[in-house]
């Protein structure tokens, strides 16, 4: 199911600091935790796994919030 | 594309050599404990094994392969080619297989070569020992692989300096009529060649006084041109874009489903990229051994050092089907399929440097 709810559950899901319920669409994912290469590579990980999409680290530095990760992983879905 | 099957060769054996100094990244005081222990987690190199100043990718191979010719009770003689591997060699010249040739007292009539590959480079050293074997008409051969890759990575450089270990093998690879044909499957791609680098010290870009010069690169990140400098993002979306289809590729083309195998032993990399294509290959953990926690991404050596720590009483007297996959730098890949018959596999030997006399 692509809906941004079930995204939000795969990050909450992969990382053990975010609390529950937090994130937001809107919410600009940099802020939200301790943002770092290895949490970049994290997300990376699981959208390829989830989605069979692969972002890259332009695709990061352009994406401010939860949305347009979303956005950008919806239009490159086969 | 370079898909070929190699008939009649046997691996005898394999032996590898680490050094006996551990380090252990939750004393790597570069970076907070949170940090620390995230990378632990995620990236997944607890412990590592590093070299004392002066030993060098060629003693430990030296080692291994010694150790490996006793226990296969090998006559040094018959050995007629010797293939070394590595991007950390003795010297920038001479080549370091002529070093190794001497030491290990292998006779003037074998061939020794380096191959200037890194974490592809046993699969491919594989295939060119195997091809040389084959086409010569030789009968006995030693594949010594390792890296020393530590030396290279800079203590303020938080995304090399704990990811890489120390380490030397030995495989003996011989003809024998009969035996399951090894298919491979390489390939590469140098339009990615910056994505690991040291930019200074060869001759594109000399030695000189500016490449001591430390920068910060982000934060976490100071290092110099004759550094290893990684783009961790580059060569993890590299790895998920074409590791599994090569091996796909392979598996087609050898009438192989991933059933029949045993084990899958990747290129020890970092934890998150081994995890993720364990996952998008969809099979199970115990299917693919991890040595990482233990000696961190020793580049070409990963792959015989996992055999020996992870698989070595799990495949000991059988005949087990493994299949290898190696990425990274160039870049360069490649895949194949091995089989373990009677593999002779001596414990992970520890090297000390010899006190001087």
């Amino acid at each position: 199911m692509n809906t941004i709810e079930d995204f939000i559950l795969k990050i909450e899901s992969e990382f053990d600091e975010l609390e529950p319920g937090k994130l937001k669409p809107e919410s600009s994912f940099r802020e939200m935790f301790d943002w770092n290469s290895i949490n970049a590579l994290v997300l990376i990980a699981m959208v390829k796994t989830e989605y069979d999409v692969v972002i890259n680290a332009d695709d990061l530095t352009k994406a401010k919030t939860v949305n347009d990760v979303f956005k950008i992983i919806t239009s490159r879905i086969k | 594309m370079a898909l070929f099957t190699l008939q009649n060769l046997q691996l005898s054996g394999i032996a590898a050599c680490v050094p006996s100094k551990e380090v252990n990244n939750m004393d790597y005081k570069w970076i907070s404990l949170k940090e620390r222990e995230q990378l632990i987690k995620t990236i997944g190199v607890e412990k590592r094994r590093v070299v004392e100043k002066g030993t060098t990718t060629s003693d430990m191979c030296q080692v291994a392969a010694d150790k490996l010719i006793e226990e296969l009770n090998w006559d040094k003689s018959e050995i007629e080619v010797l293939v070394f591997v590595s991007q950390t060699r003795d010297y920038y010249i001479p080549q370091t297989s002529s070093i190794l040739q001497d030491k290990l007292g292998l006779p003037q009539s074998c061939i020794a070569l380096d191959i200037a590959l890194g974490c592809s480079g046993y699969v491919y050293g594989l295939s060119v020992i195997g091809g040389l074997l084959n086409s010569f008409g030789l009968k006995k051969g030693l594949l010594l692989v390792g890296d020393i890759s530590s030396l290279n990575a800079a203590y303020r450089d938080k995304s090399t300096h704990p990811l890489f270990g120390d380490a030397g093998t030995a495989t003996a690879i011989e003809i024998k009529d009969g035996a399951k044909p090894i298919p491979f499957n390489l390939q590469g791609d140098g339009s990615g060649h910056k994505a690991i680098i040291i930019p200074d010290g060869g001759l594109r870009n000399f030695l000189s006084k500016k490449s001591l010069d430390y920068k910060t690169v982000s934060p976490g990140i100071q290092r110099s041109k004759l550094h290893i400098h990684l783009d961790g993002i580059e060569v993890f979306n590299f790895s998920l874009r074409e590791v599994v289809p090569n091996i796909k590729t392979l598996l087609s083309y050898h009438n192989e489903t991933l059933d029949n195998i045993d084990h899958i032993v990747f290129h020890q990399a970092n934890k998150l990229i081994n995890e993720t294509l364990r996952k998008m290959l969809r099979v199970d953990k115990s299917k693919m051994p991890l040595s990482i926690q233990k000696f961190g991404n020793t580049s070409s050596a990963s792959i015989p050092l996992t055999i020996v720590s992870e698989l070595k009483e799990t495949i000991k007297g059988k005949d087990s089907r493994l299949l290898l996959s190696a990425f990274g730098i160039g870049l360069s890949w490649g895949s194949t399929i091995i089989q373990t018959n009677n593999m002779v596999i001596p414990d992970i030997i520890e090297y000390t440097k010899p006190s001087k006399r």
